[in-house]
């Protein structure tokens, strides 16, 4: 291997971790806002549908999650700038934990055993799908 | 509280319109040659944000009633779609891992729904 193909290497690498880093900020983000978008939807009236529209457009938590939505799109974008789409894309799904985690949390959502191994089956299967592998 | 079957169809649209958003946003990566305002005008970038904020609008009918730990995940269902957007259109490999790490997915929402009762 000559420094040239090195060089291109180290590149490569370097390149992939920027992206799985950018999404992995992008599921503290999803988190975040998914939290707020339910503490918001939570809020919104059942009345009719123009009270649940007014409901949606005016409520706090639900524009600050969209904010933080947003953002996250922006930063997934320059991350799927490199890398193939199927093994960055799974990565999300450690938002679950973050979710799951803050669930019970603040929202005080019961926690079992089930969801507890639901939660880790589905972060093995998305970390597997990241890894690829031979076809 | 128990999750209404209502609820799981409108987030199962959501991972499904939002699956497009994740390939409009890959096309859009592809042409971000030019600093924040070639960034901006983008229609890629715009479609994706535009399926993304759709999708959002179904996730928050579905979340509307029912548990979050439930109805999340099940966003997850997305990534089948994705995979197979991501072998149509950019001809990425479809891999025994990633199918398997696709069962695993299913099993883990089983096991959450089984939480549920």
């Amino acid at each position: 291997m000559n420094s040239t193909s090195v060089a291109t290497t180290e590149t490569a690498a370097a390149d992939r971790w920027k992206s799985i880093s950018l999404v992995f900020v992008c599921t503290l983000l999803g988190a975040a806002a998914q939290m707020l978008i339910k503490t918001g939807a939570n809020t919104i009236s059942h009345k009719d549908w123009f009270a649940s529209l007014l409901g949606m457009l005016t409520s706090m938590p639900l524009f600050f999650g969209y904010a933080m939505y947003g953002l996250s799109l922006i930063l997934l974008t320059l991350a799927f700038r490199h890398g193939e789409l199927s093994k960055l894309y799974p990565v999300i799904a450690l938002t679950y934990v973050w979710v799951a985690g803050l669930s019970v949390l603040i929202l005080h959502e019961p926690m079992n055993t089930f969801k507890g191994i639901g939660v880790a089956l589905i972060v093995a299967g998305v970390g597997m799908m990241g890894i690829g592998g031979a076809k | 509280m128990t999750t209404p079957v209502s609820s799981m169809i409108y987030v199962l649209v959501a991972s499904f319109v939002g699956s497009f958003g994740a390939v409009f946003l890959k096309f859009g990566s592809m042409n971000l040659h030019g600093g924040w305002k070639k960034f901006a005008t983008n229609l890629w970038v715009w479609a994706g944000i535009i399926a993304y904020m759709l999708s959002s609008v179904f996730f928050v009918l579905g979340v509307r009633r029912g548990q979050l730990t439930i109805l999340y995940p099940l966003v997850s269902l997305g990534y089948v779609w994705t995979l197979f957007w991501a072998k149509m259109f950019f001809n990425e490999p479809l891999t025994r891992a990633k199918f398997a790490g696709l069962a695993l997915i299913f099993v883990g929402i089983f096991f959450l729904q089984l939480g549920n009762r």
